[in-house]
C-alpha cells in the first residue's frame, strides 16, 4: 500500500473527513495529526463507527424492561429468560461488502455478528439473516443471490451454528445496493456476562485469534459513503473470512471465559484494532499503550497505519488479570491460535502507539470520543400518501391472482435458500425455517426461544411511521404465532444518504413508528446497527428497518406451527378484515402498482389480539397458527394448506369486495386451526375480550376452496410455490 | 459399556453425539481430543460431523492424519465398533477404514434436509432395532456427501451385504429424486467387511428426540447400547 507522506486537504478528504471535522481533529490533538492518527480519526468518526447522523434519533427508542440486562451500547443486547439464563443477540448489516464481493461479504457479515455475541460470554446458538435483493430480472441479481447464500452457508455451516430463519425479498430499489443483515442469538449465564470496559492499571492487553493482514483497510469508511459505478474497484477493501478459525476462537474464548482470567474483552470488527482498543479504553475511562511490533502480522513490511486499520477477521482484544497470562496462553495454544501480549492499561487517558521503540501515534481517548461529530441533520417528513379504496382497485380473478402471488418472488418458497444452511446442528432446532418464527430449545431444558426477522420496506417507503410500527408489530406477531412471549428486539436500520433531508425524514419517521410500537407492545430495543449511504448514483434503497425479535416459550410442548394437524379442524380468523389494498402485494404483483397508503397499525388491537392468541395457544386449544401479512388472508390459508398437505374450504369475510377480503393486508390478524368442537367457544371467548373473531371454514380434502365453487388443488399451489426459486436460479 | 467421541478442531456435531449417546447408554461418552495418542478401553468410537481442520485441502484428509486417528484405526482393526457420521464418514474413508470417496454434491450446493433411508440389513449391532427394508427418516447436512466407488468395489460391497442405507422415497423406492447428493446407487452408508465400522452421511443423532420432529435415529443408539453392553 502506497501511503501519502504529507497531510494535505486531499488526504483529509480521502479519509472521509470534511473541513469542519478536520478542524475538530486539530482541536482535539492540539497539533496536526500524522497519517496514522488521521486514519484513526477517519474510522472512529465514520458514520459506521460514530452513528453521527443517527444518534439523535436512536435515543428515542425504548430500551428498558425488567428483563433487560444490557441494552444498546455494548457488543450485543442481553435479556434475562429466567433460571440464570440470558439471551444475547444483535443484528448487523454487511451490505456494501456483500454487493462488491457477495460470498466473502456475506460470510464475514456472519463472522462479525457471531463475534459480537460470543464476546459477551454467550455461546452462539442460532443465526438468522434478512436479505433484500434487486429486481430478479436485473442482470446482477442471480449472481448476488447465489453468492450471498453460499457465503452465509459456508461460514455458518462450518462454525456449526444453525441458521434457522430470516427473510429473502426482492425490489428494484436494491438493484445497486443489496441488503445483507445477519443476526446471531447466543446463550449465556446471567452472572457470566463479559463487557468491554478496560480496567486495572498495568493489566496486560492481549491480542488473540488470526494474524493481521492488509485486508479490509478502510472498510468502515467505505461503508460510510455512497456507491458509484467505480465501487467495484473497492473489492480489496472487503475482508476474507475463515470460519474454521472462528470456530476455534469461539471455543477458546468460551473456555477461557470459564476461568477468572478475563477482565474485559472486545472483538475487532469494523475498524479493527483501532475501534476495539479505543472502545475498551473509552468505556473504562483509562488509557492504553500498545506496542504494535508485537501484533501478529500475516505479511512482512506492514506499517502501523495498516496494523491499526486492518479489518482482518477472527481477532479479539482482551484485558487479562495480572498473573493469568499463562492460563490464557495455554488455552489459545491448545486451539492453535495466535496469542500475544501487545500492551497494557495506563492511567494516562491516552492511546499511545509504539513502533520500533518510538511513539508512532498519541491520541487522547476521551476527547476523541467526546468530540465525535453528532449531527442534527435537516429532514423533511415523507408526504402522507393518498389512501386507496378497494373500489379503486381492479378485481381480477381470485384464483389466478392467488396462483400468481404464491409464485411471486417474495412469497415463493425459500427452500432453495435455507436448505443450503445447516439449520439442525446443535440438535435443539424445534421449529425449522419456513414457519412464522424459528424455535430453538434452550439446551438441556424444556424452555425455548422463538426467533424471527421482519420488515415490509414498501410500507416504510410509502409511510415511514406506519412502516416502522408495522415492522415491529409483525415481528411481535410472528413470535406470538408460535406461542412465545415476545421479549425484545434488535434493529438493523438500512437507509440511503443521510445528507439528503428526505432520507433523514424516512429515518425519523421509521424511528417514531418503531418507538410507538415498542412502547405499546412492551417490546424494547436492546441492540442494533445503522447502515446509511445505501444508495447508488444518488438513488436510495427503500427504507428498511429490519427487526430481529426474540421471544420465550416456557414450555416447548405448547409450541405450534403453521401446519394444521388433521382434516376436520376449524379455521378461525382473529382480527378485523377491512380489505386494505394500498401497498399490498396484490397491487404490486397483479396490477403492477406500488401506490396508496400502507395498512394502518392499530397498536391497541394488535396487543389485544396477540395476547388472546397466545393465551389460547398456551392453554393448548390451538392446533396451528399463522399470522397474516404479505398477500393477506387467502395467501395465509394457502400457506397453511401447503404446510399441512391438506385442503381447506373457507368463506371469505363478507361486506367487502372479494378481492379485498382475499388479498387485503390489514394488520393484527391471525388464523387459528382448532378442533371443530372448540371453535364456537373460542369465538365467544374472543368476543368477550373485544377481539374480533369469526369462523372461516375447515381443513380437509385436497383442494383449497373459497365461496361456492372457486377451487385450486393443493398440488397446483405447491408446484407454483416451490417452482419459482429453483427455476429462477437455474436460468443461465 | 464405554463410548467415546473423537473431537477434532472444527468438529461441530460432537455435542450432539454426546447427547444422543448419553440418552441411550445412560452414561456420558468420553470426549477425546485429537492430540491424544492412546485410548482407554472402549466399546464404541463415534467420529462426529463438522469441518475437521476446516476441511481445508480435502474433506477429512488432514483429520485422517491426526495423532488420535492412528489409535482409532488400530482399535477398529481390533474389532472395536466405530460409528462415523458425515464429516466422520469422510475422515474414516480418508483413513482407509472404509472404501470409496465422498465427492462434492452433484448439485454443487450444501444440502440440509430430512431424507428417507432404506435399511439394507438389520443384521448388525448398529441396525438391529430396524427391520431390513424399513424406511426411516434422518436429516443430512453436507456439501460433499456424493459417495463414489468403482464398479468392482460396489459389487463387492453389495455382494457382501455391506451397504447399510440407501436414499429412498418415503415408500422405499430408490429414485434419483430421493438422492440428495448424487451418490452411486443411492448409497448413504456402508460397513467395513466385519460390519463393525459404519460410515454414513445422514445424522442419526439429529433426530433422536421427538421434540425435534423425529426419533428414528434413536433406535441406532439403543441398538448399540444393547449389543455392546
Amino acid at each position: 500500500m502506497k501511503l501519502p507522506e504529507k497531510i494535505t486537504p486531499e488526504v483529509v478528504r480521502e479519509h472521509g473527513l470534511n473541513q469542519a471535522e478536520y478542524a475538530r481533529v486539530l482541536e482535539v490533538m492540539g497539533r496536526e495529526p500524522n497519517l496514522l492518527e488521521l486514519g484513526i480519526f477517519s474510522v472512529m468518526w465514520s458514520e459506521h463507527c460514530s452513528y453521527k447522523s443517527s444518534k439523535k434519533w436512536l435515543k428515542r427508542l425504548p430500551t428498558k424492561a425488567p428483563w433487560v440486562i444490557c441494552g444498546p451500547g455494548e457488543n450485543a443486547g442481553v435479556i434475562d429468560i429466567g433460571d440464570g439464563d440470558a439471551v444475547v443477540f444483535k443484528m448487523e448489516s454487511h451490505n456494501h461488502p456483500s454487493f462488491i464481493e457477495p460470498y466473502q461479504g456475506a460470510a464475514t457479515g456472519v463472522g462479525g455478528i457471531l463475534r459480537d455475541v460470543f464476546t459477551m460470554g454467550a455461546r452462539p446458538i442460532a443465526n438468522l439473516n434478512a436479505l433484500r435483493f434487486g429486481d430478479p430480472e436485473h442482470p446482477k441479481t442471480r449472481h448476488l443471490v447465489a453468492g450471498v447464500v453460499a457465503g452465509i452457508g459456508g461460514y455458518g455451516n462450518c462454525v456449526g451454528i444453525p441458521t434457522v430463519g430470516g427473510e429473502c425479498t426482492f425490489h428494484p430499489s436494491y438493484n445497486g445496493n443489496i441488503l445483507v443483515n445477519a443476526m446471531t442469538v447466543g446463550l449465556a449465564r446471567t452472572d457470566k456476562i463479559f463487557y468491554s470496559a478496560a480496567a486495572g492499571i498495568g493489566n496486560p492487553v492481549v491480542y488473540v485469534g488470526s494474524k493481521t493482514g492488509r485486508d479490509g483497510i478502510h472498510g468502515a469508511t467505505m461503508a460510510s459513503a455512497e456507491f458509484d459505478d467505480a465501487s467495484e474497484e473497492k473489492r480489496p477493501t472487503v475482508q476474507v473470512g475463515d470460519p474454521f478459525t472462528e470456530k476455534l476462537l469461539i471455543e477458546a474464548c468460551l473456555e477461557l471465559m470459564a476461568t477468572d482470567a478475563i477482565v474485559s474483552i472486545q472483538d475487532m470488527g469494523a475498524a479493527g484494532l483501532t475501534s476495539s482498543s479505543f472502545e475498551m479504553a473509552s468505556k473504562g475511562g483509562v488509557g492504553i499503550e500498545l506496542e504494535l511490533d508485537r501484533v501478529p502480522c500475516r505479511e512482512t513490511g506492514m506499517v502501523p497505519y495498516e496494523i491499526m486499520l486492518s479489518e482482518s477477521q477472527e481477532r479479539m482484544l482482551m484485558v487479562i488479570r495480572p498473573g493469568r497470562e499463562d492460563v490464557a496462553r495455554a488455552v489459545f495454544e491448545k486451539w492453535e491460535l495466535d496469542f500475544a501480549v501487545i500492551g497494557h492499561v495506563t492511567d494516562t487517558g491516552r492511546m499511545v502507539l509504539k513502533w520500533q521503540g518510538a511513539v508512532a501515534g498519541d491520541l487522547p481517548v476521551a476527547p476523541l470520543a467526546a468530540a465525535a461529530p453528532e449531527y442534527d441533520r435537516p429532514w423533511v417528513a415523507t408526504a402522507k400518501p393518498k389512501p386507496i379504496h378497494a373500489s379503486d382497485v381492479a378485481a381480477k380473478d381470485i384464483g389466478s391472482a392467488l396462483l400468481t402471488l404464491i409464485a411471486s418472488p417474495d412469497l415463493a418458497n425459500k427452500r432453495w435458500v435455507w436448505e443450503q444452511y445447516d439449520h439442525m446442528v446443535m440438535a435443539d432446532t424445534a421449529q425449522r425455517p419456513g414457519g412464522d418464527a424459528a424455535v430453538v430449545r434452550v439446551h438441556g431444558t424444556k424452555k425455548a426461544r422463538a426467533l424471527t426477522t421482519d420488515c415490509t420496506p414498501r410500507y416504510c417507503a410509502a409511510d415511514p411511521e406506519a412502516g416502522g410500527a408495522q415492522a415491529v408489530a409483525e415481528t411481535w406477531r410472528n413470535l406470538t404465532a408460535v406461542g412465545a412471549r415476545p421479549l425484545a428486539l434488535t434493529d438493523c436500520m438500512n437507509f440511503g444518504n443521510p445528507e439528503r433531508p428526505e432520507i433523514m425524514g424516512q429515518f425519523a419517521g421509521c424511528i417514531e413508528g418503531m418507538r410507538a410500537a415498542c412502547l405499546a407492545l412492551d417490546f424494547p430495543v436492546v441492540s442494533g446497527n445503522v447502515s446509511l449511504y445505501n444508495e447508488t448514483n444518488g438513488k436510495g434503497v427503500q427504507p428498511t428497518p429490519a427487526i430481529g425479535g426474540v421471544g420465550l416459550l416456557d414450555d416447548l410442548s405448547v409450541m405450534v406451527t403453521v401446519a394444521p394437524k388433521s382434516a376436520g379442524e376449524t379455521l378461525i380468523l382473529v382480527g378485523e378484515t377491512r380489505g386494505h389494498l394500498g401497498q399490498s402485494l396484490y397491487l404490486r404483483e397483479i396490477l403492477g402498482r406500488e401506490d396508496g397508503a400502507p395498512p394502518p397499525v392499530d397498536l391497541a388491537a394488535e396487543r389485544r389480539n396477540g395476547d388472546f392468541v397466545r393465551a389460547q395457544i398456551r392453554a393448548g386449544h390451538v392446533k396451528a397458527c399463522h399470522d397474516l401479512s404479505d398477500g393477506g388472508l387467502l395467501v395465509a390459508v394457502a400457506e397453511m394448506c401447503l404446510a399441512a398437505k391438506l385442503g381447506a374450504a373457507i368463506d371469505l369475510p363478507e361486506g367487502i369486495p372479494p378481492h379485498a377480503a382475499a388479498f387485503g393486508e390489514d394488520q393484527g390478524r391471525y388464523i387459528l386451526s382448532v378442533a371443530a368442537g372448540s371453535a364456537e367457544n373460542m369465538v365467544k371467548a374472543a368476543k368477550t375480550l373485544g377481539v374480533p373473531a369469526q369462523i372461516l371454514g375447515r381443513m380437509g380434502g385436497r383442494h383449497l376452496t373459497w365461496g361456492a365453487k372457486s377451487t385450486i388443488s393443493v398440488g397446483e399451489l405447491r408446484d407454483r410455490n416451490e417452482a419459482w426459486f429453483p427455476a429462477y436460479m437455474a436460468t443461465p | 459399556m464405554q463410548a467415546a467421541v473423537i473431537v477434532f478442531p472444527g468438529s461441530n456435531c460432537d455435542r450432539d453425539a454426546q447427547v444422543a449417546l448419553t440418552q441411550s447408554m445412560g452414561r456420558p461418552p468420553l470426549m477425546i481430543w485429537h492430540r491424544e495418542t492412546s485410548l482407554p478401553k472402549l466399546d464404541l468410537i463415534f467420529i462426529p460431523g463438522g469441518f475437521a481442520y476446516g476441511d481445508y485441502l480435502r474433506c477429512g484428509a488432514m483429520a485422517a492424519h491426526s495423532p488420535v486417528m492412528r489409535e482409532v484405526v488400530a482399535r477398529a482393526k481390533a474389532g472395536t465398533a466405530v460409528l462415523a457420521v458425515c464429516n466422520g464418514f469422510q475422515v474414516a474413508v480418508e483413513a482407509g477404514l472404509l472404501p470409496g470417496a465422498l465427492m462434492r454434491n452433484a448439485s454443487l450446493k450444501y444440502v440440509c434436509r430430512d431424507v428417507h433411508l432404506k435399511v439394507e440389513t438389520s443384521q448388525t449391532p448398529f441396525t438391529a432395532r430396524y427391520e431390513t427394508g424399513q424406511v426411516i427418516r434422518i436429516p443430512v447436512g453436507h456439501g460433499e456427501g456424493n459417495y463414489y466407488a468403482d464398479d468392482e468395489t460396489l459389487k463387492r460391497l453389495e455382494g457382501d451385504g455391506r451397504v447399510a442405507f440407501r436414499y429412498c422415497e418415503p415408500d422405499g423406492a430408490l429414485t434419483d429424486n430421493a438422492n440428495p447428493n448424487g451418490s452411486r446407487r443411492n448409497i448413504a452408508g456402508i460397513f467395513n467387511k466385519e460390519r463393525t465400522v459404519l460410515g454414513m452421511m445422514p445424522h442419526p443423532e439429529r433426530l433422536s428426540d421427538p421434540a425435534l420432529g423425529g426419533n428414528d435415529g434413536r433406535a441406532m443408539f439403543d441398538a448399540l447400547a444393547e449389543a455392546l453392553a
